[in-house]
């Protein structure tokens, strides 16, 4: 009996005093500490408060939802009238196929619908570290390749759809993955030439590579890419406009990666490389098996900003006419019936924006949390 | 077969740009020796024992390996490679892989050998070090010492003819030093060529056969342990030999 009434709770000296843990305590100690803090925390708590609430005002309460239909299509009056008040999310409802999809053929949008589909799984199962293995690969490239089949199609029932025609999240998508997934083998490669002592011409060219590309804008490489290079090639040896949008997507990353990769090699001790070479590794096994793994966990931060950066960046194709997310946002505000309701627009592509953003972000965070877990530190 | 040399050092010449780091070092370690080398700080001991296993280049003289010259020539490097092992002054454990998978590598890399049996192989040495409770850890839950004697036994896996140390007590905490000695004695009893650079007199007079004493780039003085600490014939050893006594 005695034991169990002395579990039941610890003697009071043996507490923190009241009100120094728990939420009252953090609030105390980190909003509250001073009259100074206090006062800084009630004006920044004011400012919050009033924007928040105007934006539930705006986007929420007072916010139209659906308009009706006019003899031309949608009849945007009741949105014009609650401007500014109010925000009129029917523009999305009306416009939600043309933003995600955009030209691409109304009656055939299901098929770039299922391609988003299969991006998405596609990284949900690479980022599960249960399938790091080499099956993962051929996942990849069937994936791939079934993505263009429905994006292109031209057999069977689908029509063929010309990949001038494609446009929206696809786009973005497709730009983004490939242009990281080629430029981040280039990177690596380049950022080990870039350290070659053995091969000076190779650390040159290396050198050269990336000074070249990262002194100038991605808009005039696109822009190169999409004008000045097909006055360069033969007739008939044209690569269209996509594929060069994408190689100078993938130029443009791999130089940036590269210094990313560049920085994590140079991180690693010496001692580290010696140890292996002693120990008769030949130079690919060293740097696959020793170099590369720790270099790269050195550089999760900032290889997850750039990869974040360039998924972004890709919206600068807009400058040569491809129809990514961005642009056909763009080009949805430009029917009549809409003018002028950028805002709603705008602010859903963003949350577009960030979702896939903010899952790179969390997914690297993860990442980080669970190797330095893995080494016991 | 047993006369030719381990090691073979015929007037070797290096420079680091105009810096002369090594001045004709000529040195023959028979199989099955053990060699101690000592020497100030900066006498170019380190940079010896490395161009053994060309972690650094000699620019002039011949160096033969177990009967193959260091040259150029990446299948003869490769070959010498496998036959060396080095321990380094820090250790420069794998810290991404365990213990176990530390000592595997390179068996199951470059000696081709199943997992299975590099496995094996590895926990046999981890136990002459005695740590195999150790092995599914990483590095970096290990004292330096128990990283040493991992060291130790990662290089062993590869069975190699010759072992080279460059100074691998000097990063421990006392305390310590004994273990990775006493491996080292260990090792020595096995008949293991070895090449050691260190300021333990206790184990140079315990295990070696010649000590060779380097300066400025030279081997000024070699000689059996005992009759070159009590008897010095320069005045450079007897200096040296006077300071490291008074540091201990
Ligand atoms: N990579 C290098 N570049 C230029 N100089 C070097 C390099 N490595 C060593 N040296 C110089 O070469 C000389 C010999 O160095 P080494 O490391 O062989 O000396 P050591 O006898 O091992 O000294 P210690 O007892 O301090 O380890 C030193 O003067 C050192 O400064
Ligand atoms: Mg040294």
């Amino acid at each position: 009996m005695s034991i169990a009434l002395s579990s039941g709770a610890t003697p009071a000296r043996e507490r923190p005093p009241l009100g120094t843990t728990g939420p009252v305590g953090w609030l105390r100690a980190n909003l509250f500490g001073s009259w100074w803090s206090t006062a800084l925390t009630l004006a920044l708590g004011y400012v919050v408060v009033r924007f928040l609430w105007g934006f539930i005002d705006w986007a929420l309460i007072r916010a139209v939802w659906t308009v009706p239909m006019g003899p031309h299509g949608p009849d945007a009056t009741i949105c014009r009238q609650m401007k500014g008040a109010g925000a009129c999310w029917a523009v999305i409802g009306d416009k939600w196929r043309f933003i995600l999809f955009g030209q691409y053929p109304y009656n055939e949008q299901w098929r770039p619908g299922i391609c988003v589909a299969l991006f998405i799984a596609l990284y949900a199962a690479s980022a599960n570290r249960a399938f790091w293995r080499r099956e993962l690969l051929y996942l990849w490239l069937g994936t791939l390749a079934v993505i263009f089949a429905l994006m292109w199609g031209g057999f069977g029932p689908l029509q063929f759809v010309p990949d001038d025609q494609w446009g929206g999240l696809p786009i973005t998508l497709i730009l983004a993955t490939f242009g990281l997934v080629a430029a981040f083998p280039l990177a690596i490669l380049v950022a080990l030439g870039r350290r070659s002592k053995e091969l000076p011409v190779v650390r040159i060219l290396c050198v050269v590579y990336v000074e070249l590309i990262r002194g100038v804008p991605l808009i005039s490489l696109l822009f190169m890419a999409s004008v000045l290079f097909p006055l360069f090639m033969p007739e008939g040896l044209n690569p269209d406009k996509l594929l060069r949008a994408q190689v100078a997507i993938i130029l443009f990353a791999g130089a940036y990666l590269a210094e990313v990769v560049r920085a994590g090699l140079q991180a690693l001790p010496k001692g580290q490389s010696e140890a292996a070479e002693a120990l008769g590794l030949s130079y690919w096994r060293k740097t696959r098996l020793i170099i590369l793994p720790q270099a790269l966990r050195l550089v999760i931060p900032p290889l997850v900003n750039t990869f974040i950066g360039f998924f972004k960046d890709t919206s600068l194709v807009l400058i040569i006419g491809i129809y990514d997310l961005l642009t056909a946002g763009k080009v949805a505000l430009a029917d009549p019936a809409w003018t002028g309701f950028a805002a709603e627009v705008y602010l859903v592509l963003a949350a577009i924006y960030f979702m896939f953003c903010f899952a790179m972000s969390r997914y690297s965070h993860g990442l980080e949390l669970r190797l330095a877990a893995a080494r016991g530190r | 077969m047993d006369e030719t040399p381990a090691i073979l050092l015929e007037q070797v010449n290096k420079w680091y740009g105009s810096m002369h780091v090594l001045r004709d070092v000529s040195l023959s370690v028979a199989q099955g020796e053990r060699v101690v080398v000592c020497g100030p700080s900066g006498s170019g001991k380190s940079t010896m024992i490395r161009c053994i296993n060309r972690l650094e280049e000699h620019q002039q003289g011949r160096i033969v390996v177990d009967g193959t010259e260091l040259t150029d020539d990446l299948r003869a490097l490769d070959a010498i490679r496998r036959e060396v092992g080095m321990v380094f002054q820090s250790f420069n454990l794998f810290p991404h892989l365990t213990i176990l998978e530390n000592c595997t590598l390179a068996p199951i890399q470059v000696r081709k050998m199943k997992r299975v049996e590099a496995e094996e192989l590895a926990m046999e040495y981890l136990r002459r070090v005695r740590i195999p409770e150790q092995a599914k850890k990483y590095p970096g839950q290990l004292s330096g010492g128990q990283q040493q004697r991992v060291a130790i036994a990662r290089a062993l896996c590869m069975r190699p003819k010759i072992m080279l140390f460059d100074e691998p007590t000097s990063a421990l905490d006392p305390e310590m030093i004994k273990e990775v000695l006493d491996t080292m004695v260990g090792l020595a009893e096995t008949g293991m060529t070895m090449v050691c650079v260190t300021h333990e007199m206790g184990f140079a007079r315990q295990v070696a056969n010649r000590v060779v004493f380097m300066d400025r780039g030279e081997i000024v003085e070699s000689g059996e342990p005992n009759a070159l600490f009590e008897n010095p014939q320069t005045d450079r050893l007897r200096l040296f030999l006077s300071q490291i006594l008074r540091g201990h």
